[in-house]
């Protein structure tokens, strides 16, 4: 690269930098991503210098597995799991993929009687869209699972669905905690009923691994997706925690490195990164969620005293609700107006999901909660996580009320 | 100042947006997503606004160093153009959705969002230029662009002074080439991408195929002056005054001249076509007149007039009689479509405009 375009190159960086200075932004988006934490970043750039396939069989290959198999070990322990029943994917989405579809398949296989998939109507994209799409080319027949208000399925609800029709029931995936708005539910007692049934069940545990306690064993689920850049590891890897005995049809065929059901070389780096966030965060786990609860309801009340007629979605703060999750829908505004004026004033939030940020469309979670179109439009989320402080949630707090009320001008 | 930049994508708007960011000006990008079909977002099929053109937005937003957004528009550019355009084809008239889109979606819909939002202007890739009106302090009026090919005051005569006041167009003293060049010495990728030409919403170019599936078959005839049916149409909307090709007539006139639609009757759906000397036109009615570059005339106005996009300019005699301006042309003009806009000069400076309502 000559020295002129390299300057380029750099000016441009230079040139995004100052419109978004990290130091001056007040992060309350963690549920989209989070920071990575040192430790992780430590073991990540240590391990980028390092040469070896984990697949090979010579000793740069034996290193690297080791790693590997060290970094499965340390997250099995963390959540409930044999090492043999972790298996690494490219991310959250790509084990959603492959325990819904590949679950699917299996069973459907094994009993062509089995097709229909019961899945919360409040699942993120990556469940909500493979059972879809297995609605639509593979015959399944797809049972949305209604949630209360509050973002809950009841297990009652989950017990109906599947006694409508017990042996036609392929595979159940809810999710344990929501992206959007942050209600836990009752996973326990869910996969207790579907094992009533010896229905595979899977739980999209994404937002709730960094978080809260989450177990394969302790739940018996048979499968659940974790990832790591929601928990202060790098974005790109993830694993689909798979329990001794299940095996769905695999979704990347290749070399079947993890138990011929995942193929593809292993990122050692991301793996190990992955492995030190898991650690940190585990060791963290019961005081974080205490100082992440506490900045929450800090939040909330900021909020309600500046909008008083704001709503808060979801669970109420508690047992039933992610701590460093606040989610408002700010009547007479539209999201994308306050997600544009917030960021002007450095403060980063979140309209939903960002898989459907870009265009606003109302929140299929919050219509599903019984929202209306333009309460669903009009709503954000704040998100906390390990770098939050007082701080953020009083500059939340300073600017908050100014900004909802320019918002509804531009709304009429 | 606080501008909002609306980004298409193309190359126009992102050397604007340079060029204001460049001025001094606080400047945030904005993609107006107007697919009326949300799911061309995720499918990423071809629509009227791609994932494509919001790409190249976003990566000459990022260039230029701009925070970047998307709004969706979709409902309101549905409403107010792309209805529009079907129901004035309907109608027998011949409507410019480009026209429409900046007097209902660019300049009002954005631009009241924009300064309710706490922005002073809305800035945009037009080729067009704005000036104090001489003598009227405050006041500013639009100029062609110094690139008389690539002018597009027309489509813009339909602002009132208060939307022109709130608008900065960049571009009005540069030729295109100068804004390609420019484009690629900043480093912007669109700076070859290929002008836009169809109707945004119409992506493969068929505007008949597009008002047959809104408007179904509505067949009628194709009559001569004299009333003599020549022949048969499966829809109106197919036809432009002035239009001489496609007819579908396979008898030639009696003169051996070729044949030209002189009008379009929408309720019988009666197409009446006639030689080109039947065409010619001096005394033209319009509607919902706005004068953005002058007041209101009192009396009888000496200006030139322009048509249709990218037509000549014709010298013209106006008077406003309550919403009506009566428009008589110094020398006869062919093929004036009513629903087209009527916008009126003095030089280079638009004086206002009106629509086309009738002709003879």
């Amino acid at each position: 690269m000559s020295n002129a375009s390299e300057a380029a190159g750099r000016d441009r960086i230079q040139g995004l930098g100052a419109t978004v200075t990290p130091a001056s932004v007040v992060y309350l988006d963690h549920a989209a991503t989070t920071p990575v934490v040192p430790a992780a970043l430590a073991a990540m750039t240590e391990e980028l210098g390092q040469l070896g396939n984990p697949s090979s069989l010579h000793n740069a290959g034996r290193r690297a597995r080791r790693v590997v198999e060290e970094s499965r070990e340390l997250i099995a322990e963390a959540y409930g799991a044999r090492p043999s029943e972790v298996v690494f994917t490219g991310g959250g989405t790509e084990a959603d993929n492959l325990a819904v579809k590949g679950l699917y398949w299996a069973r459907r296989a094994a009993e062509p009687a089995r097709r229909r998939v019961l899945a919360s109507a409040t699942e993120h994209h990556a469940v909500l869209d493979s059972v879809r799409w297995l609605a639509e080319h593979e015959h399944a027949h797809a049972d949305w699972l209604a949630v209360q208000p509050d973002g809950v399925v009841r297990p009652a609800t989950l017990a109906e669905a599947i006694e409508a029709d017990p042996a036609s029931v392929a595979l159940i995936s809810i999710m344990w905690a929501n992206n959007e708005v942050g209600s836990i539910q009752p996973i326990a007692d869910l996969a207790a009923v579907a094992a009533e049934h010896q229905i595979p069940f899977h739980s999209d545990a994404v937002q709730a691994a960094g978080q809260l306690p989450v177990s394969l064993a302790g739940t018996g689920a048979t499968a659940l997706t974790i990832t790591a850049h929601k928990i202060g590891g790098p974005v790109g890897v993830g694993a689909l925690l798979l329990a001794k005995g299940a095996q769905p049809v695999p979704v990347l065929h290749g070399g079947g490195q993890e138990r011929d059901v995942r193929s593809g070389t292993l990122d050692v780096p991301a793996i190990r990164g992955f492995a030190a966030a898991v650690q940190v965060a585990t060791e963290r786990r019961d005081e974080e969620t205490k100082r992440l609860a506490a900045l929450r309801d800090d939040l909330i009340t900021q909020v309600l005293a500046a909008v008083p007629d704001a709503v808060l979605n979801g669970a109420p703060p508690g047992p039933g609700r992610l701590p460093g999750n606040a989610h408002f829908s700010f009547p007479g505004c539209e999201g994308d107006a306050l997600l544009m004026l917030l960021d002007a004033r450095g403060i980063a939030c979140s309209t939903g999901s960002a898989c459907t940020a870009g265009v606003a469309q109302p929140s299929h979670v919050l219509l599903a909660m019984g929202a209306t179109d333009s309460r669903a439009r009009g709503s954000l989320r704040f998100s906390l996580g390990h770098s939050s402080e007082q701080a953020d949630v009083d500059a939340l707090g300073a600017v908050i009320g100014e900004v909802v009320e320019r918002a509804r001008r531009a709304a009429r | 100042m606080r501008v909002l930049a609306a980004m298409s994508g193309g190359v126009d708007s992102a050397v604007a947006a340079a060029r204001a960011a460049a001025a001094g000006h606080d400047v945030t990008g904005v993609h107006l997503a107007l697919s009326s079909n949300p799911s061309s977002y995720r499918t990423g099929a071809r629509g009227c606004c791609t994932l494509e053109d919001a790409r190249d937005a976003r990566r000459a937003a990022d260039v230029i160093g701009i925070p970047f957004y998307v709004w969706d528009m979709a409902e309101r550019f549905h409403g107010d153009v792309v209805e529009d355009f079907v129901s004035e084809y309907a109608q027998g008239r011949t409507p410019n959705p480009c026209l429409r889109c900046n007097e209902k979606i660019k300049f009002a819909a954005v631009l009241d969002r924009a300064i309710a939002l706490g922005f002073d202007a809305v800035c945009t890739g037009h080729h067009a230029r704005l000036e104090p009106v001489p003598g009227a302090r405050g006041l500013t009026r639009l100029v062609r662009s110094v690139d008389a090919a690539k002018d597009q005051s027309y489509v813009l005569g339909v602002l009132r002074s208060d939307q022109l006041s709130r608008a900065m167009f960049p571009l009005g003293d540069s030729t295109k080439d100068q804004v390609r060049k420019e484009a690629a010495e900043r480093g912007l990728a669109v700076a070859d991408k290929p002008d836009s030409h169809d109707v945004c919403f119409i992506p493969d170019g068929d505007t008949h195929g597009f008002l047959s599936r809104r408007l179904g078959s509505a067949p009628g005839p194709i009559v001569a002056v004299d009333g003599t049916v020549l022949g048969e149409h499966d829809g109106a909307f197919g036809f432009t005054i002035g239009q001489r090709k496609g007819l579908g007539i396979d008898r030639p006139s009696p003169d051996g001249k070729p044949r030209f639609v002189l009008s379009i009757e929408p309720v019988s759906r009666t197409v009446t076509v006639g030689p080109a000397d039947a065409l010619g036109v001096v005394e033209i009615e319009a509607t919902r007149p706005v004068w953005s570059g002058c007041f209101a005339p009192t009396g009888s106005l000496d200006c030139s007039v322009q048509l249709r996009a990218h037509g000549e300019v014709h010298p013209a005699v106006c008077v406003q009689d309550g919403d009506v301006v009566r428009i008589s042309l110094r020398e006869p003009a062919r093929g004036i479509a009513p629903g087209q806009a009527a916008v009126f000069y003095d030089g280079e400076a638009v004086l206002g405009s009106a629509t086309i309502a009738a002709a003879r």
